[in-house]
């Protein structure tokens, strides 16, 4: 570790902040988000639409030669920050980091561009659960086509490009219209998995997998936790907000102190979620120390996304159960979020490793 | 005066004036005060320069690459920390003068009697009574974890001068000389054996009211700027990695792979990396204070590193296998300076369980937090406008 990681948030970073909160305050209401998870559209197309060719936000990773923004992961988490405090249903994290960043790791210009101007959506054809440097299931790669299914991929419903590693080691890109894609029942409903079934689809070999897909999820997996610092944040800011207002036993529910000092253990845990996940922001933008500052970021912020969620469901009591209320949403998400690109016991396995604490 | 270079010009003519090699401890603590050098964000003749606090490293940093000597801050921190800032904000010309060059120097050690033994985190229903007598208070009553009381010269020390008001109306601030006849220390032994602390019984103490700190009946306002101080010392600590209490529990499990299990390993991953992150976010908060814009995190810090410290150390406790039934010096020992990853895991197990106690207990920081903070509603107060003679007690 050299120089100290910058931990703040800049000028330019907040304005990025204004302006895509402004944006979801205005198109991603909660009510109008629960109704798309029952429509046969799980993706807001219009909202990403505005995200993307609107505000360029598809290109944060993406270097201007390639049509990008030329930007780093600090932007990009301020980004996931918001998208995740409106539980938005865009294939962002998908898309425009993780299958980003694969194919940075192939230098894939073309596609890349693609993938910037957000008019086409690319998903790494890689299970949603899997944490960064884990064993991933490859197709088979017969007589120059590509062969078999892969299950749990996230996103996939809306992509139209699928990464997808083979049996011969390489990271091939496939159009979505040469593979069968099949909406899976997910835990998340705004981020929904699919099964990528092919049966002799034609692939471009983009480079080779391993180094690529460990690439796109380290920075999943990091980027990751900018998302659950958003959902803990809107669901504590929502659970105070409410207990202020709700009243029983004549007072507002908010004055009883058992509920004070677990709103107060709230706030504490996300104030620690925010340094932990501008530090892995930042390790990702800098190089240094990423792969401590990743691991560290996952093995926290996914069991303090859960708590909050779980937590603010409490605390609204009743309302906290119905399908009408948001906060189930916020719960799926941040349980399923606890699973993607690794659990945190995965991540703590990695430390063990990496800051030299062995199993025994 | 303005600017750095200036002030480490003035620093090195300082140095010149008074080298170190050749000039007693106590004259070149007493010359660097009256140069201005001291705290350079206090007023002209008070030991500064009138200058931001920023800048004292300057200062520091010339100091210590000659080789200089330090006033030894750790063993007077109430009187830099606490009584100096609230002289200074209340104290008479008189008073500031004849008190703070010696508090500065270490000549003169200063302690706190504040707690008493029904007063801990209601702190304002004290009942330690000071009675006019002319010119002088007579002071009776008894105060409790009081820290360098056996060393002490001086205590900023508050008291009940009007028992028929409400108990945060009837308080005054005082000054007192710890030698009066009628102060006895006692030690307070605690759980680890030692004593770092004091009971402080005092008896028809009389203190001229010239030793008195801002007005009658004010007292509870002067001790908010000490308090405020305290918390700040408190929070806002930049560490290296591994530079708390998780040190010397990872240190023994690299060291030792015999007393690995699978059980300790989850936990103590799970706790380093909550340590990692107390630890990062304690540099995000300097880093808010460097960049001038201080956020409300610094009131959970004390929370996080008080339940930290207590379940790391618990953890080593556990590591150390049939070691960790043993202890290492119950003896009654008087500590001047404490150092928490000091000793063995069985000591840090212990001392850290006042780590939630001392200086606002974990409780209270919580509805600190949930008031303040959040802006949930306050708790219900019987108290407020109940005379302090009426309250329940």
């Amino acid at each position: 570790m050299s120089a100290q990681p910058d931990l703040l948030y800049s000028e330019e970073e907040e304005a990025l902040r204004a302006a895509v909160r402004d944006l979801l305050t205005d198109h991603c209401d909660p009510a109008g988000v629960i109704a798309r998870t029952e429509s046969d559209a799980p993706h807001d197309r219009a909202l990403w639409k505005s995200l993307t060719e609107g505000m360029g936000l598809a290109g944060l990773l993406v270097p201007e030669e390639y049509g990008g923004q030329g930007a780093t992961h600090r932007e990009t988490a301020v980004v996931l920050e918001e998208l995740g405090r409106s539980v938005a249903p865009v294939p962002y994290l998908t898309s425009a980091v993780v299958a980003t960043e694969a194919l940075l790791d192939c230098a894939a210009g073309d596609l890349l561009a693609e993938l910037a101007t957000g008019r086409r959506v690319g998903v790494l054809a890689v299970a949603l659960h899997l944490a960064p440097g884990a064993a991933f299931t490859p197709v088979r790669l017969e007589g120059g086509a590509l062969h078999g299914e892969l299950t749990g991929i996230a996103d996939a419903a809306a992509a139209d490009l699928l990464l997808v590693p083979a049996d011969d080691g390489g990271l091939y890109a496939v159009r979505a219209g040469d593979a069968t894609v099949t909406p899976l029942t997910s835990l998340d409903l705004t981020r929904p998995l699919a099964t990528v079934t092919l049966a002799g689809a034609p692939g471009r070999r983009l480079g080779d997998a391993e180094p690529a897909v460990r690439r796109a999820l380290r920075a999943g997996a990091g980027l990751l936790a900018a998302e659950q610092l958003g959902l803990a944040d809107w669901t504590l800011t929502e659970t105070v907000r409410y207990l202020k207002d709700r009243k029983q036993f004549n007072r507002p529910v908010g004055g009883f102190q058992a509920l004070k000092h677990r709103l107060a253990q709230m706030w504490l845990e996300t104030v620690h979620l925010r340094a932990a996940a501008r530090n892995a922001a930042d390790a990702l933008s800098t190089g240094q120390d990423t792969e401590v500052a990743v691991a560290v970021a996952q093995a926290y912020a996914a069991p303090v996304a859960v708590r909050a969620a779980e937590e603010a469901l409490q605390l609204h009591g009743g309302l906290g159960m119905t399908w009408e209320h948001p906060v189930h949403l916020y719960l799926k998400r941040a349980k399923a979020d606890s699973l993607a690109y690794g659990t945190a016991g995965a991540h703590r396995a990695a430390l063990a490793g990496l800051v030299e604490l062995p199993a025994p | 005066m303005t600017d750095a270079a200036e002030l480490r010009r003035r620093t090195q003519e300082f140095l010149a004036a008074h080298p170190p090699a050749s000039t007693a401890r106590t004259d070149f603590l007493r010359a660097r005060f009256d140069a201005g050098l001291a705290w350079v964000h206090f007023p002209e003749g008070l030991g500064g320069l009138g200058l931001p606090r920023t800048l004292q490293p300057v200062v520091d940093a010339e100091l210590a690459a000659a080789g200089a000597p330090d006033n030894d801050p750790r063993r007077i921190g109430i009187g830099l920390g606490m009584a100096a800032p609230t002289i200074l904000q209340y104290g008479t010309e008189e008073q500031k003068r004849r008190f703070l060059r010696p508090l500065w120097t270490g000549e003169e050690v200063w302690c706190q009697l504040f707690s008493e033994p029904g007063a801990g985190s209601d702190l304002a229903a004290l009942g330690t009574r000071a009675v006019r007598d002319g010119d002088t208070w007579v002071v009776d009553g008894q105060k409790v974890w009081t820290s360098s009381a056996h060393l002490a010269r001086w205590a900023i020390l508050i008291a009940r001068t009007d028992p028929d008001v409400p108990k945060h109306r009837g308080i005054t601030y005082f000054l007192c000389d710890m030698t009066d006849p009628g102060v006895e220390v006692r030690p307070l032994r605690q759980i680890t054996g030692e004593a770092e602390f004091n009971e402080v019984f005092l008896t028809g103490v009389r203190i001229p009211d010239d030793r008195r700190l801002g007005e009658v009946g004010d007292g509870w306002r002067v001790a908010q700027t000490t308090l405020n101080n305290e918390r700040v010392a408190i929070g806002g600590r930049r560490l290296p990695r591994e530079g708390g209490m998780i040190g010397p529990a990872a240190r023994t499990w690299r060291e030792r792979p015999e007393l690995r299990t699978h059980d300790l390993h989850q936990r103590l991953l799970t706790l380093w990396v909550e340590a990692e992150v107390a630890r990062l976010t304690g540099e995000r908060l300097g880093q808010q204070l460097a960049a001038g814009h201080p956020g409300p995190e610094g009131a959970g810090m004390k929370l996080a590193f008080a339940r930290l410290n207590q379940e790391i150390s618990g953890l080593e406790v556990e590591l150390r296998g049939a070691e960790g039934l043993l202890y290492d010096d119950w003896t009654m020992r008087r500590p001047e300076l404490v150092d928490f990853t000091g000793r063995d895991a069985g000591y840090r197990y212990l001392r850290s369980k006042g780590n939630s106690i001392e200086g606002g207990t974990s409780e209270v920081l919580l509805n600190i937090v949930a008031e303040r903070v959040l802006g949930l509603p306050a708790e219900p107060r019987t108290d407020k406008d109940v005379a302090w003679k009426d309250l329940a007690r």
